[in-house]
């Protein structure tokens, strides 16, 4: 299993920009919570959650994908197994059921680490296809794996993480080549499950859904949120308001400004300019990501690499633009910089998978 | 995988040009919201001016009471029901409040209840966290206290929150919404010298609304005290002798035009405006054929019949148009222009002083006819009938001196010389209020000096007199004969005081027709009678209406009687008081006590 790679091949480059990142979130972290009781000590929490995730990531990288991917048809069960657990058994938070309660207090959020096991399925699936492009049978198949997660999720009720599933499965449908006839067919599927799906959706869903593209028409309801976060980011201005400086934050009009919105309580302390270091960031992360991609010894880690850059990708265009107003409110995190074991440890894990391709890129 | 480097930085110039747009185009637009956010200024209610009587002594106070505001930035409209329940509101009414504040800025919040009950305040106090009913607010404020059974409720006026309208009213343009201004009376007339200015707590606070830091203080200016020129024990007098009547009752200082009485019945509780009337109290108020919300003395314009008879007697005397001997003979009415006018007796031969103390109509009727309409207009116009006295009050009647000049110009049409007839005993087109009465007769005692009528202390002798000199003989003449209607047998002589000339006219108007008045039971002659004392410089002029008496004038002179004969004691008590502190054997009474031994200077105020 540890067919060894050459950790002189490690991405140390991507290591400092990853690092970076979660300093500047631990920072946040403190700035948005040392004034409250109940969230006073969760830097120090993320500190260990990080460490924690950057020695799983080392872990991860040791061993080799392949091997990984012979064992990924009893990860993909058993994640849909703790999913169902999840369901039965799992603890009730802000009106959804997303967590395992492990003894020792530690809370696990299961579809976080379930996108680890469809991230290696649909590499592992795709890479063994000998066609041109993906036939009918193939293409139901692989859809029909990553939407039994999927819907699991949804029912928790969590749409957003959900949601992140579908970058997954599309960038693999991409690479693999698809006929034109079928990204038609999924337009019009898609026209008609899109409105069905949203009258079946949770009034607070769909409240949030509504809001969304009219934020004003219930300032004190659905609409809070996205009305205060965007006037924190606007009141941050070019230069911003400092560390504990930004009054949305610190006075909470902001909700949850060190998990979801950590982006927009880091652009009322930062500013601009901050946003810009920070998102440029977030951009060489992925582009190191997709050169992995590219340098991949094989398909198989190249599906790899570049699910795990769409998963990136989506959790930013989501997360970030909630914070400026221009998607819905999802409570999808942040990925390195929002408080939280179980979304810090999935991207490490994940980021361990592209460095685990990344040091055997020379091999053969 | 270049088509993915493509979508990443479309996905980031996305989100890069949200960022532009809101902290590099418009952070100032978000950065007044985020104060907004955290920075609330509390109002600080300025007490309002208190309302003292000429001696001090205080009409109108406040006493402090705690009121409800919803804030609406946390309003959930599905709480009201209960709201309105743990509170004793109307649902409806309150449902409906909350809809006419639907346009404003949701910063302003909406005052639902004042002057809480200890139950108001345990409900509050017991659901006000964040959880239940976070909306509601308390703030300390000012309520007015009135005097009770209306005591000069029509001058005063009351109190209220300011209207719809009034806020779309240029005029108003200083208030904002939520403050309580004069809605009537002096509370109106006086209201930026009565209100003060509210201060203001400004703080920071937190998402809950909890103050986390306090930013500055600005204290109230409370409002300033005004002092009338009312005597309250006339007042009181006053009001008590009207009872039950309809009617009003105005008292002046003819010297200075210094209002010490005016009473208007029925009245009103302005209490129930204090806080916000409630919908079925005003309807009472407003459908009460009585209409308990006119303000009589100066907003009831009748004819005031055989009280106008002095000004016509002066008017002939000054035009020489007759003289204290011209003689008429009245045998019960007689006929002028084809028209037959009746007198309410048979007096025979009639002169000047007979005329005025029997008010015999024969004898004015020929009086009228000689000196002419336009000379009678021109002295009631220099009384000051016919237009506003311009008292500090608002809404004041001008009431109606007819002339040729005025229907013509009014309705188009010629004036018949009968109407003449009319005007010579105060019935016809003419009509005066009762303040405008009081005035035109204490000026015309004062031989042609009309003061204007005032209320607030500090305007005495402010304003110029009206002034028009008359011949003083004329006026002894015309004196003499009011002394006549009261004290040698005339009609007024229920007026009569024992040491003080009383001069004074009776009259009793018809409101309509004869014929009218038959077919219409309820409408009934007023009742008038207007005097003054001492009868040479007189200090005191009253003017007594009794609306829809059906009785005579003389039936409403002991009205005028009983303020005058309280105005008299007082001054005569105040004498006394005043003798006895100046004279030598109280200050050596007063030496001689055990506590002022020490101090003789001090001994000298005890009475």
């Amino acid at each position: 299993m540890f067919e060894r790679g050459n950790l002189k091949d490690f991405d140390w480059a991507m290591l400092l920009v990853i690092l970076l990142i979660c300093v500047i979130g631990v920072v946040q972290i403190f700035s948005a919570t040392h004034e409250t009781v109940l969230w006073q000590g969760s830097w120090w929490k993320q500190v260990v959650y990080i460490i924690a995730g950057l020695v799983l990531m080392f872990v991860v990288t040791h061993m080799d994908y392949h091997a990984l991917m012979q064992r990924v048809y009893p990860m993909y069960i058993a994640s849909v197994v703790l999913l169902f657990v999840v369901l039965v058994i799992g603890k009730r938070a802000f009106g959804s059921t997303r967590w395992i309660v492990l003894p020792a207090g530690v809370h696990l959020q299961v579809s976080e680490f379930a996108k680890i096991a469809v991230v290696l399925l649909v590499a592992r699936f795709l890479s063994e296809i000998r066609t041109e492009i993906l036939e009918t049978r193939d293409l139901l198949k692989l859809a029909g794996m990553v939407l039994v997660p999927m819907a699991l999720i949804a029912k928790e009720p969590d749409l957003g993480t959900a949601l992140t599933y579908l970058p997954i499965l599309g960038i693999g449908i991409f690479l693999a080549g698809m006929h034109w006839k079928y990204w038609v067919t999924i337009a019009l599927v898609a026209l008609v499950v899109v409105p069905i799906g949203f009258s079946h959706l949770e009034p607070y869903q769909k409240g949030r859904i509504v809001t969304f593209l009219d934020p004003e028409r219930d300032p004190r309801g659905d609409g809070y949120q996205l009305i205060q976060s965007k006037i924190a980011v606007g009141a941050g201005g070019t230069w911003g308001k400092g560390v504990t400086k930004g009054t949305q934050t610190q006075l909470r009009f902001l909700p949850v400004p060190h998990t979801d919105f950590i982006f927009s309580a880091f652009a009322e302390e930062h500013g601009f300019i901050g946003v810009m270091f920070v998102l440029v960031l977030y951009f060489v992360l992925l582009m190191q990501v997709v050169q992995d991609a590219q340098t991949s010894p094989d398909r198989a880690g190249m599906y790899i690499c570049m699910g795990v850059g769409a998963l990136l990708l989506f959790h930013i265009l989501v997360n970030v633009g909630m914070v400026v107003g221009r998607m819905p409110v999802t409570g999808i995190p942040l990925p390195l910089m929002s408080y939280g074991g179980s979304s810090i440890w999935s991207t490490f894990l994940m980021l361990g998978l592209v460095n685990s391709v990344r040091v055997r890129r020379f091999v053969n | 995988m270049a088509g993915f480097q493509y979508l990443a930085v479309a996905v980031f110039l996305f989100l890069v040009s949200g960022f532009w747009e809101l902290q590099i185009r418009s952070p100032e637009i978000y950065n007044e919201r985020a104060e907004r956010n955290r920075i609330k200024a509390l109002p600080i209610v300025a007490p309002r001016g208190r309302i003292l009587d000429r001696d001090g002594r205080v009409i109108v106070d406040n006493h402090s009471s705690w009121k409800l505001l919803l804030s609406r930035e946390n309003l959930k409209e599905e709480h009201l029901h209960e709201i309105a329940e743990g509170l004793n509101l109307d649902y409806d009414d309150l449902a409906r409040k909350v809809a006419r504040y639907r346009k404003r800025p949701k910063y302003e919040p909406i005052i639902i209840k004042e002057s809480l009950t200890p139950a108001d305040l345990a409900f509050i106090d017991s659901h006000r966290d964040p959880d239940t009913f976070p909306e509601m607010e308390l703030i300390q404020s000012q309520s007015r206290m009135y005097p009770e059974n209306g005591l000069l409720a029509h001058m005063i006026g009351y109190t209220g929150e300011i209207s719809e309208s009034e806020l779309d009213n240029p005029d108003y343009a200083k208030y904002n919404q939520g403050q309580i201004i004069g809605k009537t009376g002096i509370e109106k007339e006086y209201n930026d010298t009565l209100m003060g200015v509210d201060g203001e707590r400004q703080s920071i606070v937190d998402y809950l609304g909890r103050e986390r830091e306090m930013l500055g203080i600005k204290e109230a200016k409370p409002g300033r005290n005004l002092q009338l020129t009312i005597d309250l024990d006339l007042q009181v007098v006053a009001e008590l002798a009207l009872g039950d009547k309809r009617g009003a009752v105005v008292a002046l200082d003819p010297n200075t035009g210094e209002v010490l009485a005016m009473a208007s019945r029925p009245s009103f509780d302005p209490n129930k405006f204090a806080v916000r009337i409630k919908s079925a109290d005003w309807k009472e108020l407003t459908s009460d054929p009585g209409n308990p919300l006119l303000n009589r003395p100066i907003q009831a314009q009748f004819a005031p019949g055989s009280t106008f008879k002095p000004l016509v007697a002066m008017a002939g005397l000054e035009t020489s148009s007759v003289d204290e001997n011209t003689t008429f003979h009245c045998g019960g009415g007689a006929e002028f222009y084809g028209h037959y006018h009746g007198c309410w007796g048979t007096h025979g031969a009639v002169s000047l002083h007979r005329g005025l103390a029997q008010s015999c109509d024969v004898y004015f009727y020929n009086v009228g006819n000689k000196t002419g309409i336009d000379q009678i207009a021109f002295y009631a116009h220099q009384a000051g009938l016919g237009e506003k006295t311009g008292i500090d009050l608002p809404n004041e009647a001008s009431g109606t001196v007819p002339s040729p000049e005025w229907k013509l110009r009014t309705q188009r049409q010629k004036w018949y010389a009968g109407e003449t007839i009319s005007v010579s005993i105060g019935q016809g087109a003419l009509t005066v209020t009762p303040l405008q009465l009081a005035r035109a007769i204490g000026g015309l005692a004062l031989g042609g000096v009309w003061q204007k009528p005032h209320i607030l202390l500090t305007d005495t002798g402010k304003a110029k007199p009206k002034e028009w000199s008359l011949n003083p003989d004329n006026v002894k003449k015309v004196v003499y004969g009011m002394y006549g209607v009261v004290n040698e047998g005339g009609t007024g002589g229920r007026a009569r005081l024992q040491n003080i000339d009383v001069c004074g006219k009776t009259g009793s108007a018809q409101i309509a027709s004869e014929a009218y008045e038959k077919l219409h039971k309820d409408v009934k002659d007023n009742a008038w009678f207007v005097a003054f004392a001492p009868c040479y410089k007189p200090e005191i002029v009253i003017s007594v209406l009794w609306e829809n008496s059906g009785l005579h004038g003389q039936f409403a002179a002991p009205i005028a009687r009983d303020v005058m004969k309280s105005y008299f004691d007082k001054k005569i008590r105040q004498q006394e008081a005043e003798k006895l502190r100046q004279s030598p054997a109280n200050v050596l009474a007063s030496a001689l006590t055990p506590l002022a031994v020490g101090n003789p200077a001090k001994g000298r105020s005890a009475p």
